[in-house]
């Protein structure tokens, strides 16, 4: 399958497959060394999905450098930290951290977190090079809105870089921005400009989450190569094609809540608020209700969960059933699942508002939807389960990843059952219960998807592997340090404790828990240290690390027919034909543990079966 | 505490020279060794998995039994006991479930090691095995989900029937402040554009309820008492958190919330119970509002009726200087237009 790379076939293969879609690819390759064209102003959807991952591992960084301070603090509040003041200036006054700057840190911590690291970071990168690369195309449907997308990405992440240093401090109400605090710069000095870029950002953000995600609906359905079927996509182009609609459904309802929140902030409009007297005197705004912007948020914010999850999922399924060298047990059932999902996360919005003063009978119904969406979850699990048993297990970093995101799962799913019954919601509402689910069940089973994606697809991006030994090393060390930081997290929430206190120093009844916090704060220190490891492996590799061989982990999905190197149009010939699912690992007859999905069943009579064709 | 961070630092700084070693070994690496080395890698990790299964299994039964004693005390409100009830069944099945998956997954990935001599079973659909952990799940959540909702509307369904005893909660930036009611048992309606430094919550003079209104800036309840919690706030969203009555309701501003519970032991009591003289009762602001968050709290007892009693009368008047003008009718005169009202 060694195949010189042949820019002028692969452009007029291109043109023949897509004629309708652009002449601009004729116009880049002209430009190919020009650092210009080839790293900026890219339309590749490979090389734009490079820029979504570096953008997103800088975010990332930086987010969880926040966190180790705020945790510092939470564990040690009397503690002086040396260097504060010469990272974060005036808020970190002779060691100790601001309590305005604490909650503007665990604010900013939350939103990049989710947004760009969890949301473009993850679906950016990954659907940006596996949907074509998976279902065959030479591109996406569209590569200029393709690389707008990235670039309001880029722009939304400039926007929010630039609020961390603003005199008055970045948006500090938390990642969620209820009004009136997010309103009313009296209440909270970051709600004056920072909560203005903060605004702008998002804006900016879901700008570019929905140019991506129409363009990732539309190449799966309409540029699928000759024999792609729908139900032979591997899962992790279900994964983000119904992750991407998810967010064309509810992105556009948290525009619509952040520009009633402009509009209340600068323009005198009573959306969200009424009745207040703040300052030392009355504000004029009346007849709005602080409720109708918690609707609307979690209207977003639940799907947001899943926007979050299903792609680590889909990324999960595809690396567990190759490195089982196994059929993913019960594809169907793990489609279905998905979909029952996606569409369960649109009636559950309101589990978040179970103690808000939302009519209580609706908090009923709220129960009955949140705890259905256990079912499909509990399909998915058992299924990967099941896909190990009997399995013939290749312990490659991403598998370990891959199990490590099935455990997590389990695991904050679990108290999801809890949170989900409004009763038992009651006394764990905004505590460190709360941290704990969602922190386990989706920043680390969705950041363990990534990592899994990254350390599976890093030869198709680079050529190169990345080191398994510091791959290893990378998994333990993450998977101590997020159980470490994570599960003790529960019995602080258990005893009471609310989240977003800046110390609780000034409550007796919490003084023993400090040593939970102590133990809390080391695991993550060990957690974000070990991240470095990744760091090192992911840029060393890049440029030093082995060249690989086309197909390193002898999968079956088309990308690992495409040559090593990065051409526009993929593949320099004709596109692959497909006929196959993508999970024929270990069919009884076949010489090899796996028949790509290239090959017709006319080349593999020994292993064909009634069931085939 | 240094220690710990010192040690956080020491750990951090050898797990990186250990890394720029095991970089420098893994480059020197050839490719025929590549795949007895993916085999050792295989035997390592795969070892690794039941070890963190038992180590993590043993850690969570160990943290679960040493830190019970960290956790909050028996519930001193009626329908908290009710929810404890509700909170352990549901952990007794969330942990069997816990146990169960966790054990399979961690298990089945030491067990089923690669083995080049071995194919792996050629398994991708059961219909059976579908239905079964599609029905299970399902009947198990039926279960939950209807004792759970019953619950809650046991909780939630009293503001139709009951009256209570009136108690108002008004939140702003960093204050909770409590209002009582007088002979009449209700409470005179408050507007925020007549909030003033002599009057912090705006209760509106003009209102007869008023006359009798009670502030207080604690929150004192009589055990026994069927407390209705009413909640306002004067800025930002705060919430209303007594963890030890598992008790949790927003305070939004613009409109008024409710909690209704039945306080079962007073402050004494569970300073017995708790075996801690010193223990309090407390009331914390659950809901981000503002930079002295943290600082947000009340302090609450719960004493017996005829205490509660001789407190409230202790305590001031909204209007105690008001005597003269017409809103504030004397005592008896209050009484009379409160029987007239019923």
């Amino acid at each position: 399958m060694e195949v010189t790379p042949n820019k002028h076939i692969a452009h007029s293969a291109h043109d023949d497959a897509h004629g309708h879609a652009d002449g601009h690819h004729d116009h880049d390759h002209d430009h190919d060394d020009n650092f210009w064209s080839k790293y900026i102003f890219t339309t590749d959807h490979k090389m734009i999905a490079k820029q979504f991952l570096n953008t997103a591992i800088f975010m990332a960084f930086l987010a969880m450098f926040m966190s180790l301070i705020f945790r510092m603090q939470l564990a040690w509040p009397d503690a002086k930290i040396p260097f504060l003041e010469d990272i974060i200036g005036k808020w970190g006054k002779d060691g100790k951290l601001d309590p305005g700057f604490y909650l503007a840190l665990v604010t900013i911590h939350g939103t990049i977190m989710v947004f760009f690291v969890l949301t473009g970071g993850l679906s950016g990168t990954f659907s940006n090079l596996l949907i074509p690369l998976q279902v065959g195309a030479r591109d996406m449907a569209s590569g200029f809105l393709n690389a707008l997308s990235f670039w309001f990405f880029a722009l939304s992440s400039v926007v929010m870089l630039i609020s961390l240093g603003v005199e008055s401090g970045p948006a500090s109400g938390g990642w969620t921005v209820y009004p009136p605090l997010s309103a009313l710069p009296q209440a909270i000095p970051g709600s004056g400009l920072g909560m203005t870029l903060w605004l702008i950002s998002m804006v900016l953000f879901i700008a570019s989450s929905l140019l991506g995600g129409i363009n990732y609906i539309t190449t799966v359905l309409n540029l699928r190569t000759k024999g792609m079927m729908m139900t032979r996509l591997p899962l992790t182009i279900w994964a983000f094609f119904i992750t991407a609609i998810l967010g064309v459904l509810s992105f556009p309802v948290l525009l619509a809540a952040s520009l009633l929140l402009v509009f209340d902030r600068s323009f005198g409009t009573s959306f969200y608020l009424s009745d207040i007297f703040i300052d030392g005197a009355p504000l004029d705004h009346a007849g709005g209700s602080p409720i109708l912007f918690q609707h609307l948020f979690w209207f977003l914010g639940h799907p947001e969960v899943y926007i979050v999850l299903l792609p680590a999922l889909g990324l999960a399924s595809e690396v567990i059933s190759v490195n089982s060298r196994k059929p993913i047990f019960g594809y169907k059932a793990m489609i279905g699942s998905m979909l029952v999902i996606a569409f369960l996360s649109f009636v559950v919005w309101g589990h978040h508002m179970f103690i808000t003063g939302m009519n209580p009978f609706l908090g009923s119904v709220f129960v009955f939807t949140t705890l259905l969406v256990a079912i499909p979850s509990a399909v998915k699990v058992f299924n990967y389960i099941t896909t190990l048993w009997k399995g013939n297990i290749q312990f490659t970093p991403q598998m370990l990843f891959g199990i490590g995101l099935v455990s997590t799962f389990i695991t904050g799913g679990l108290t999801g059952i809890i949170l989900g019954d409004s009763a038992l919601d009651i006394n764990i509402h905004d505590t460190y219960f709360v941290v704990a689910h969602f922190h386990i069940v989706m920043g680390s089973s969705a950041i363990f998807g990534m990592f899994a994606g990254v350390y599976h697809w890093f030869p198709r991006m680079y050529g190169r592997m990345m080191n398994k030994k510091l791959g290893y090393i990378h998994f333990w060390l993450t998977l101590i340090g997020l159980y470490g930081t994570f599960f003790p997290m529960h019995f602080l929430g258990l005893a009471g404790l609310p989240r977003r206190y800046y110390a609780f120093t000034s409550y007796e009844s919490f003084d023993a828990l400090i040593n939970i916090n102590h133990i809390v704060t080391v695991f993550a220190i060990i957690g974000g240290l070990s991240q470095l490891i990744f760091l090192f492996n992911f840029y060393y590799s890049m440029r030093y690390g082995k060249k690989s061989v086309q197909n390193p982990w002898k999968a079956n999905t088309l990308e690992w027919t495409a040559p090593i190197e990065h051409l526009h149009g993929n593949w320099p010939g004709a596109l692959p034909e497909v006929h196959r699912w993508p999970y024929d690992y270990s069919k009884p007859g076949a010489p090899e543990d796996f028949i790509p999905q290239t090959v017709p069943f006319s080349e593999t009579p020994e292993s064909n079966t009634p069931h085939d064709q | 505490m240094n220690i710990l961070l010192i040690l956080a630092v020491v750990f951090g700084t050898l797990v990186l020279v250990r890394l720029a070693n095991v970089a420098a070994i893994a480059s020197k690496l050839s490719e025929e060794n590549e795949a007895a080395e993916q085999e050792s890698a295989n035997r390592w990790n795969s070892i690794g998995m039941l070890t963190f299964l038992i180590v993590g299994l043993i850690t969570m039964f160990y943290l679960i039994n040493a830190y019970s004693p960290l956790m909050l005390p028996v519930s001193a409100s009626e329908h908290g006991v009710a929810i404890d009830n509700l909170m352990s069944v549901n952990w007794i099945v969330l942990i069997i479930t816990f146990l169960i998956t966790q054990i399979l997954l961690f298990f089945f990935a030491f067990k089923y090691k690669f083995n080049k001599n071995r194919r792996s079973f050629y398994f991708y659909d059961n219909n059976k095995l579908e239905a079964i952990w599609t029905i299970i799940p399902t009947v198990v959540l039926a279960a939950l989900i209807v004792t759970g909702m019953r619950e809650w509307n046991d909780i939630t369904n009293k503001s139709d029937k009951m009256e209570g005893l009136k108690i108002q909660i008004y939140a702003k930036q960093f204050v909770f402040t409590t209002r009582y009611t007088g002979a009449d048992k209700n409470l005179g309606k408050t507007n925020f554009r007549l909030i003033t430094d002599a009057n912090p919550i705006g209760v509106d003079s003009t209102d007869k309820a008023s006359a009798d209104d009670i502030i207080s800036n604690e929150l004192v309840m009589p055990k026994g008492g069927e407390i209705e919690l009413v909640i306002n706030s004067r800025d930002v969203i705060h919430s209303v958190y007594l963890p030890h009555f598992r008790v949790q309701m927003n305070a939004v501003p613009g409109m008024t919330t409710r909690f209704f519970f039945k306080p079962t032991m007073t402050t004494v009591e569970m300073q017995k119970e708790t075996k801690n003289p010193k223990f309090e009762y407390v009331m914390l602001c659950n809901k981000v509002c503002g930079v002295a968050h943290y600082n947000m709290k009340m302090p609450v007892r719960v004493v017996e009726m005829d205490e509660y009693n001789k407190w409230l009368k202790s305590q001031p008047l909204v209007f105690p200087l008001a005597t003269d003008s017409t809103t504030a009718a004397p005592t008896a005169t209050i009484a009379a237009a409160t029987t007239v009202l019923k």
